[in-house]
């Protein structure tokens, strides 16, 4: 599907707003759109809303054997997915340059800057280590997928619990949940990227553009830092010359930003936490705003439970056995086995019913009901008349003895003469054998 | 996914009984929406009666009697979202079921994918310049073509200044499900009326297609309220597009998020928020 081209006017008018300082939504300058972070039920499963651009991220976890050159490193695997569901813009399956230009920045972000503690995912030296593999996946996009993507990433990772695994000399136990508790991984510095858009070749500078902002753009700056001001990763796209007193500014809004950010990163995984400790119910479920005009949901239904076990067994006395019930697969022969029961073949039938119909017509008469009963019925009503500029042709199939049909009609009737003639038609046959 | 799978019922292939037909025009329509109406006999006004002004989901029915009540047929026409099967009428999209007298019913519902109609005015995007003729973008899930030569006044020699990316106001003269949809800027008698290119200063935004009715529609309350806060330009497309224009850019931001918000909100809500607005401006 093809996406809504820009016009001149938007382009124009964005342009001039923002030299003016404002922005569509009414944001200054240096504001962010608003964050939220919800968690799944399962750990490592968090979806973040920046604004109107949603991306889910998910954590999950695997024993494989490690890289030749790092026998003692785990492996962290990062993948971003760009959907149709997203965007019309997004082709599936064509890797685009957005979807290269996202992966790879994620990628430096989190990989290069060491943020999870690879040793700490050993377990056997040179044979068995964690694979962590996170996938984030954008539902929606409105602009600024980057950071979105990027506080996403992070803040998954810090919410999810791998199993705990035993040795013994050369066993390795993998212990389910119940067994044992999961272990949290061990993540040294949550980095979270900014991305600055530029306009009028650098004059003049956006944080978090949303989408029609991000048409019109000259270019583009991300920074991923950290709370302790260390910067991950740094990339200028667009091709615009950037001054350096432009790049100082941008690491100092951006390190402002990113504080507050991993604060909120931080809140929400210690509300996570406090609620899965006492108990109570967390999910997405359970974040969605209720009293809205876009949300529906009922209470849970109160069921009578008096006398629950007399009225069971009484249902089941009254209830006879069940038919007997042929185990599947029915082996009748050594070597073959019958799985289910047959039907009776309509296939390339159809074709040839259209001609025999017409000979068929008394036949018709007694199958199926409904379609002659409504054929005579629409005969007695009257004329019929269609009011469309469809460039159809109708076509009409003249019967001896019956009313004109319209094409159309014949389509949802032709399928249940087809098979009630067919049956008569091959009794016919086996008569005549 | 909302784009991949986008199917619409259209509601003009049903059979007519026994009476002649009408076909609506567009000015007898409100809202300026065309019906592909049809026209059915019988005692169904008595059904439709009691539902008018009620919410109805797809798979509804309205199942009348065979026999009609009197030999004089009633004609009931079925507008958009309404579809005859036999003898019943289904309803085939959720909403709200309306009336015009004496004789029209229709669903009105919420969606924001459009798809084109004979008649309807839209705001389209020029794509592509080929030759003599432009491609548009209605949103539809096709484009749209409009020869040069639609415009008031153009002739071979003077060609009409349209780039690409400009926005215009046009009218579909052929929109079906089988063909290429085509548009013009004049009406039938050669004159522009209002349409062809236009939106050198304002903002276009989308909204659904809900919303581009009520705007529409003769008395529009919400166009009223708006026209209280300050002065400003708008057209509007049936296809969910609408373009504004203030004197400043501010009031035009102003203008486009009060109309994106409004959509879900009940009359007080609305006409507190534009009160406070006007307040705040003046």
């Amino acid at each position: 599907m093809r996406e809504t081209p820009l016009s001149n006017c938007e382009r124009q008018f964005l342009l001039k707003a923002i030299e003016e300082k404002k922005r569509l939504d009414g944001r200054q300058t240096y504001d962010y759109r608003n964050i939220k972070i919800t968690f799944g039920t399962d750990y490592g499963c968090c979806v973040v809303d920046v604004g109107k651009t949603r991306v889910l991220a998910q954590v999950s976890c695997e024993l494989v054997a490690p890289k030749d050159n790092r026998p003692t490193e785990g492996i962290m695997f990062i993948n971003l997915e760009l959907s149709p569901m997203a965007s019309p813009a997004f082709e599936s399956g064509r890797q685009s340059e957005l979807h290269v230009t996202l992966n790879r920045l994620l990628e430096r972000c989190l990989r290069n800057s060491k943020c999870l503690d690879t040793e700490s995912l050993c377990v056997v030296s040179g044979e068995k280590v964690w694979k962590i593999r996170i996938d984030v996946h954008v539902l929606n996009h409105d602009g600024n997928i980057m950071d979105a993507a990027s506080i996403a990433a992070i803040t998954a990772l810090c919410h999810f619990r791998r199993p705990d695994v035993g040795i013994q000399g050369e066993e390795v136990t993998i212990y389910t949940p119940e067994e044992r508790d999961l272990i949290p991984l061990s993540i040294y510095h949550m980095p979270v990227s900014v991305s600055f858009s530029f306009f009028q070749q650098g004059t003049f500078l956006l944080v978090d553009p949303c989408e029609r902002e991000e048409r019109v753009m000259d270019g583009l700056l991300v920074i991923a830092m950290n709370k302790h001001r260390e910067i991950c990763s740094i990339q200028s796209s667009g091709g615009i010359m950037l001054l350096k007193e432009q790049v100082l500014r941008c690491s100092k809004i951006a390190s402002v930003k990113v504080c507050e950010i991993t604060e909120l990163i931080n809140k929400a995984l210690e509300n996570d936490r406090k609620v899965r400790k006492e108990g109570g119910k967390f999910g997405f479920a359970e974040s969605m705003a209720k009293e809205r005009i876009t949300a529906l949901k009922s209470e849970i239904a109160p069921v009578e439970m008096i006398d629950i076990e007399e009225k069971a067994e009484d249902i089941i006395c009254r209830t006879g056995a069940p038919c007997d019930t042929v185990p599947s697969p029915v082996v009748r022969a050594p070597g073959t086995g019958q799985v289910g029961e047959g039907l009776q073949n309509a296939w390339g039938l159809d074709e040839m019913e259209e001609e025999e119909e017409e000979e068929e017509d008394d036949i018709e008469q007694g199958g199926p009901e409904k379609q002659p009963e409504s054929e005579t019925i629409t005969s007695k009503k009257g004329d019929v008349v269609v009011i469309s500029d469809s460039e159809e042709e109708e076509v009409v199939i003249l019967h001896q003895g019956v009313e004109v049909k319209d094409f159309r009609e014949e389509m949802s009737s032709g399928q249940k003469q087809a098979t009630s003639a067919s049956k008569k038609k091959k009794k016919k046959r086996k008569l005549a054998h | 996914m909302p784009w991949k799978n986008a199917h619409v019922f259209s509601p003009s292939t049903f059979y007519v009984d026994r009476v002649c037909y009408t076909k609506i025009l567009p000015q007898e329509t409100p809202g300026n929406c065309i019906m592909r109406g049809i026209v059915t006999t019988l005692d169904m006004f008595e059904c439709f009666k009691d539902k008018v002004g009620e919410v109805l989901l797809p798979g509804d029915v309205f199942s009348f009697e065979l026999v009609p009540l009197d030999n004089k047929a009633d004609k009931v026409i079925c507008g958009p979202g309404l579809r005859r099967n036999g003898d019943e009428v289904l309803v085939c999209k959720s909403g709200i079921l309306r009336h015009k007298p004496p004789n029209l019913y229709w669903i009105d519902s919420i969606q924001k994918r459009y798809v084109p109609a004979k008649g309807e005015s839209v705001i389209g995007i020029v794509t592509v310049k080929s030759g003599d003729v432009f491609k548009v973008d209605v949103g539809g899930s096709e484009q749209a073509s409009l020869s040069y030569l639609a415009f008031e006044g153009a002739t071979k020699r003077n060609r009409p200044n349209v780039q690409v990316g400009d926005l215009v106001y046009a009218q579909f003269t052929i929109a079906n499900k089988d063909m290429e949809p085509e548009l013009v800027c004049i009406d039938s008698c050669g004159r522009a009326n209002g349409m062809g290119v236009f939106g050198a200063d304002g903002l276009l935004f989308k909204v659904s297609l809900g919303l581009v009715r009520r705007l529409l529609a003769p008395q529009s309350d919400i166009v009223k309220d708006l026209e209280k806060t300050f002065p400003f330009e708008m057209v509007v497309g049936m296809n969910g597009r609408v373009w504004v224009r203030a004197r400043t850019a501010q009031q035009t931001l102003i203008v486009a998020n009060l109309l994106e918000s409004c959509e879900n909100m009940t009359t007080q809500q609305r006409q507190a928020l534009f009160r406070r607005v006007a307040d705040r401006v003046t």
